[in-house]
């Protein structure tokens, strides 16, 4: 179990390995408080679009089953755009579009036709946490390095409460050696690429080992 | 003058690729030679102009009137998906070359962020019918251009001598960043 959680962490990453929902990482991964939101909001819509593609896994036909799944999700995000809007109106703002662009998150349709259609509630659950989780993590990831190099602080504020700061951290000393490059498209392309490679590296070094292992 | 700066600045200026890190998927996935490149340029157009056009029309006539514009994303991908699938139906029948070319990157076309981002933008910035008929042309035609030019590129990358963990995709994204570095030269001409 713990095993499987961190293969769809590190090797199976769906963002970092199988390079799904790209879209919406390069742009909200702006700010680290941006990247939690869309994180939490993709994990929200994948747990009960994975829990109720299972439950109706036996009552849809084979032929019709991508717009079905595509009805289930467009639902469950309008109902998420819908409370946020409602009760955190600033993380509304700063997501804009990207957030109705859930819909069309390839990784969303991509558990649905590959985990939730063939396996029981249970798991699909703990499947939609598990990638909804991992999504999240590369988000952060690249946020954090992009917030970092474009503006030398890293802030989390309260989605609720937007003047609230929860946590958060500024060098003063480093503001005149930002670069606002990293914010824009370029700084996104950049640090994704990176990000990539390292994943690749760490990829290629396990799979190395075990040819290894094998000739032994 | 102002629908020709409209259809500019979406080509260059806001190039849904570049700027917008819009239909990056298929662009990664699909642009590895130049032929696939061009048939999915012009796919993506077709269904993008035909789906802005139909959820146009019932939005303005249907949604808006009974205000229902909470419905307005189930719709339109709805719209987009059946659209999708219509445009398969109609290339199996009439060319069946062209539908084997593009075969795979077709029924893909439906999660490409691209169509219903325009379909959206169409009514959020409460675009004329003939301002949507520009930006519906004009948003696919810069996403086919750097589809095209990318793809021409990555012909190239793929002969050339990358560390290991850096072939494949994490070279193309810095080909991408150099990319977008050149076009966001372009954002003085509007």
């Amino acid at each position: 179990m713990w095993r499987n959680f961190k293969d769809s962490f590190i090797k199976d990453n769906p963002v970092f390995s199988m390079f799904l929902g790209l879209c919406s990482v390069l742009a909200i991964s702006t700010t680290f408080n941006n990247a939690v939101g869309m994180g939490l909001c993709v994990t929200i819509v994948l747990i009960f679009s994975n829990v109720i593609i299972s439950l109706l896994r036996k009552l849809i036909s084979n032929e019709i089953r991508i717009p079905v799944y595509i009805v289930v999700i467009a639902s469950l995000v309008t109902i998420v755009e819908m409370l946020v809007h409602a009760y955190a109106p600033s993380l509304y703002r700063s997501l804009g579009v990207f957030l109705s662009l859930v819909v069309v998150n390839c990784i969303i349709l991509g558990r649905a036709e590959a985990f939730a259609s063939k396996n029981d509630v249970f798991s699909s659950a703990a499947d939609g946490f598990g990638m909804g989780m991992a999504y999240t993590f590369a988000l952060v990831l690249i946020s954090v390095v992009r917030e970092f190099l474009a503006n030398g602080s890293v802030i989390f504020y309260d989605p609720f409460d937007p003047e609230k700061v929860i946590f958060g951290f500024a060098f003063e000393s480093l503001k005149p050696y930002t670069m606002p490059l990293a914010a824009s498209s370029v700084g996104a392309f950049l640090v994704f690429a990176c990000f990539a490679a390292f994943f690749a590296m760490l990829k290629n070094r396990a799979a190395d080992k075990e040819k290894e292992a094998d000739k032994q | 003058m102002k629908l020709l700066s409209l259809a500019l600045a979406a080509i260059l200026v806001n190039n849904v690729v570049l700027t917008k890190y819009l239909g990056l998927c298929p662009f990664f996935g699909v642009s590895r030679n130049f032929r696939s490149a061009i048939g999915m340029g012009l796919a993506v157009t077709f269904v993008i102009f035909g789906a802005s056009l139909i959820t146009y029309f019932l939005y303005y006539l249907i949604l808006l009137p009974n205000g229902m514009e909470y419905l307005r994303l189930i719709t339109f991908i709805l719209v987009i998906a059946s659209f999708v699938q219509l445009t398969e139906m109609f290339i199996k029948k009439y060319s069946a070359s062209l539908y084997k070319t593009l075969g795979i990157y077709l029924p893909l076309i439906t999660t490409n962020c691209v169509v219903l981002y325009v379909a959206q933008e169409n009514i959020t910035m409460k675009y004329t019918l003939l301002e949507t008929c520009v930006n519906s042309l004009a948003v696919p035609a810069g996403y086919m251009l750097v589809l095209v030019l990318f793809a021409c590129m990555r012909e190239r990358l793929e002969g050339a001598d990358t560390p290991r963990a850096w072939k494949g995709v994490p070279i193309a994204l810095i080909t991408a960043a150099l990319m977008a570095m050149a076009f966001s030269g372009l954002a003085g001409i509007i």
